[in-house]
């Protein structure tokens, strides 16, 4: 046990969950939930009980179709994906045999694992969740101890109730200060992994703290934590506060009654004490912060939206110089151009990073009114059946459809490429997604991540462009 | 699983940085319900002339004559980050590597290779370079030993030892199937459970409750 007065809240996370020290230097920590999905949650369960081992508890497994499951209206069972329906009826079978619920594909509150698993309040502060997918970490956000996993973890999860883990670092990220307008927690992430690298986070649980994380709003909290993954961090947290209260007070899992006023009594401890210890802090003023894109192929290859397209050469480390050269190569972008100077072919909005109705609503304040330019793709997916008819409710989709977008069912949808729908070969898109790896999206597929805003005025505008810039080149030219 | 004692073989170089799990196996390449028939997808964006194409990239490090029957990797620093996919380490395994040397790993993919036998191995970055650079006049002579009894890279005259964590290493070496270790624990995760249960009740009534209204 820590010396009173010196826990993070990430220590008091992994001591509440930890079952007993093992004598090799991990812990066996104890698992409230486990999420899977059926890109590979047929497969664990199929070799969990190949081994001729059980789920341990079924009630505390949930497992949703999101991944390889279409986004056309009136989808079914069949996917693009060629042999996608293998995965989907293998899902429905292996979780129906164990017991397990299913957001189905015609669930009405099917969606991304990651939207739906706090947005029906299976996840909750204080609690531990895993999940076979690497942004499990988004869950951070509202000050659970969630994290990704492979298969074999998962059938571990799911076997025990545990998992054997090694005690990451403590990391404290303050933001200091207030975003600026028009800047999101997109920008802060994406600003974040530029300065200090993809691996910045490697080995730590990152704690995001200050003024600036304490005005976000839960949903916005989700988009930071969401790309933990993409700093390398084993995860990130938030401490818990009346937002976070408000936001899960109604759900349909989250306690009720005195449960209700025991869980929120637990939550308010849920918070790093004044003399706690980190192994690293960083500081970052929110001032500094400016709407951010990606011109590479790692999310660490970040500039401000009023930078130019970097050279190799601006780079010290050779390694860095290689992946630049790399990365516009891949890309098809000469340095020393203006970012805005980037023509693009379409404009995605989704994904578990930027698919929740905060999104969708900022995403539509830009386009309202407004039409797509010509010879631009547009595509909106709302992260679950929830948040679509919540966004359809507001007529939402009505000014994204008038604009030219198209209006899609819930799921992961073009954030991946998994043999299925892509925007094609050499198609430059700008996206909210949180992975820009060549063939992220689609083999040769070229791929600039940034806020809904700033994807929603880039369609607009045909090339790369913030909220700010579109609004004022309109007024200038009007 | 197989043990992992120590080993001899190819080494290739992959040396860039942050090759992420989607360039180990593309999405499109994990066609089935299956850990199998994995190895042909690996490296498929790169070893390959054409997306689906399976006609071998001459210029790929895999597909050159001197490395052939690699089955040691050598990388850059944070080798396997991004998508938790385990698809990445059995496609490495089924394609016949037994270890990769990196300065990094993403976290995910390190305990997805104990768990599958794979070893990672951690070594400078320098070092990866000279190890890469003293093998390339002739890879397939100058072969390289990881012993991970002693914890040593060898190479020729070239010597490294390397740390990994004490858990990780029992496992590797001993083959083991870390469930039927931890159900080891049972009565202590019953124990546990029981007492989270009373003091946090609040956080299983509701799942429990409403799903059992759910199954049929
Ligand atoms: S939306 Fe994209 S990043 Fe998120 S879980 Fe789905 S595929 Fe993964």
């Amino acid at each position: 046990m820590a010396m009173k007065g010196t826990s993070t809240l990430f220590d008091k996370l992994w001591s509440d969950h930890t079952v007993c020290d093992l004598e090799n230097g991990e812990a066996l920590l104890y698992l409230d939930r486990v999420f899977l999905h059926e890109r590979t949650g047929a497969v664990a369960l199929q070799s969990l009980h190949a081994a001729g081992y059980g789920v341990r508890d079924a009630r505390h497994v949930f497992c949703t179709m999101d991944h390889i499951v279409d986004t056309f209206p009136g989808r079914g069972d069949k996917t693009l994906m060629p042999s996608g329906s293998d995965f989907i009826l293998a899902t429905r079978r292996e979780t129906r045999a164990a017991n397990v619920r299913l957001y189905d594909v015609d669930d009405a509150d099917q969606g991304i694992v990651h939207v739906i698993s706090p947005e029906q309040g299976l996840v909750l502060p204080g609690l531990t969740l895993v999940c076979p997918d690497s942004h499990t970490c988004t869950q951070g956000a509202i000050g659970a101890l969630a994290w990704g996993i492979g298969s074999s973890e998962a059938e571990h999860a799911m076997a025990t109730g545990t998992l054997r883990v090694r005690k990451p670092k403590n990391m404290r990220v303050m933001v200091n200060g207030t975003l600026r307008p028009g800047v999101t927690a997109k920008d802060l992430i994406l600003h974040l992994i530029a300065k200090y690298g993809a691996n910045g986070g490697a080995g730590c649980v990152v704690e995001f703290a200050g003024s600036a994380i304490q005005q976000l709003e839960v949903e916005a909290r989700f988009t930071l934590c969401n790309m933990a993954v993409e700093f390398s961090a084993f995860t990130a947290v938030i401490a818990p506060d009346e937002k976070v209260e408000a936001y899960f007070e109604g759900k349909d899992f989250a306690p009720k009654g005195e449960h209700w006023r025991d869980a929120v009594d637990y939550w308010r401890t849920l918070r790093s004490d004044e003399n706690a210890v980190f192994d690293i802090d960083l500081v970052v003023e929110a001032e500094q912060v400016e709407p951010a894109v990606t011109w590479g192929t790692s999310p660490e290859q970040a500039i401000g939206i009023s930078a130019c397209i970097p050279a190799a050469g601006d780079y010290a480390e050779a390694h860095r110089q290689e992946a630049a050269t790399r990365a516009l190569q891949y890309q098809g972008l000469e340095s020393g151009n203006a970012i805005t100077d980037i023509a693009v072919n379409a404009a995605f909005i989704g994904s578990c990073t930027n698919s929740r109705l905060s999104d969708l609503r900022a995403a539509a304040a830009v386009v309202k009114g407004r039409q797509i330019a010509p010879g631009v793709r547009g595509v909106v997916v709302p992260g679950s059946r929830r948040v679509k008819r919540a966004a359809e409710q507001e007529g939402l989709h009505r000014i994204f459809t008038d604009a030219g977008f198209e209006w899609r069912d819930s799921g992961c949808s073009m954030c991946f490429y998994a043999g299925g729908e892509t925007f094609g070969e050499f198609q430059r898109v700008i996206s909210t997604t949180n992975r820009n790896f060549e063939g992220r999206q689609g083999p040769n597929t070229r791929t600039h991540l940034a806020s809904p805003e700033t994807v929603a005025a880039t369609a607009i505008a045909g090339s790369i462009t913030s909220a700010e810039m579109l609004a004022k080149s309109e007024s200038l030219s009007a | 699983m197989k043990p992992f004692i120590s080993h001899t073989g190819v080494a290739a170089p992959l040396l860039q940085r942050n090759i992420d799990t989607d360039a180990i196996i593309p999405s499109r390449e994990m066609k089935r319900v299956s850990k199998q028939g994995l190895g042909e997808g690996l490296f498929a964006g790169w070893r390959y002339t054409m997306p689906g194409s399976r006609e071998l990239k001459p210029s790929f490090v895999l597909n050159k004559p001197e490395y052939e029957g690699a089955s040691i990797l050598l990388a850059g620093d944070n080798f396997g980050c991004g998508s938790s996919r385990e698809h990445a380490v059995w496609a490495l395994v089924e394609y016949g590597i037994r270890a990769v040397i990196a300065s990094g790993f993403g976290a995910i993919f390190h305990t997805n290779c104990i768990r599958n036998g794979l070893l990672p191995v951690c070594l400078p970055e320098e070092d990866i370079r000279t190890l890469a650079q003293a093998l390339s006049e002739d890879p397939q002579n100058r072969q390289v030993t990881i012993d991970l009894e002693q914890c040593l890279v060898r190479s020729g005259d070239l010597e490294w030892s390397f740390t990994l964590d004490e858990a990780a290493r029992y496992m590797l070496l001993n083959g083991l199937d870390p469930i039927a270790l931890t159900l080891q624990h049972r009565d202590l995760i019953d124990k546990y459970e029981q007492a989270r249960r009373r003091e946090h009740a609040w956080a299983y009534a509701p799942i429990e409750n409403a799903v059992e209204g759910v199954l049929p």
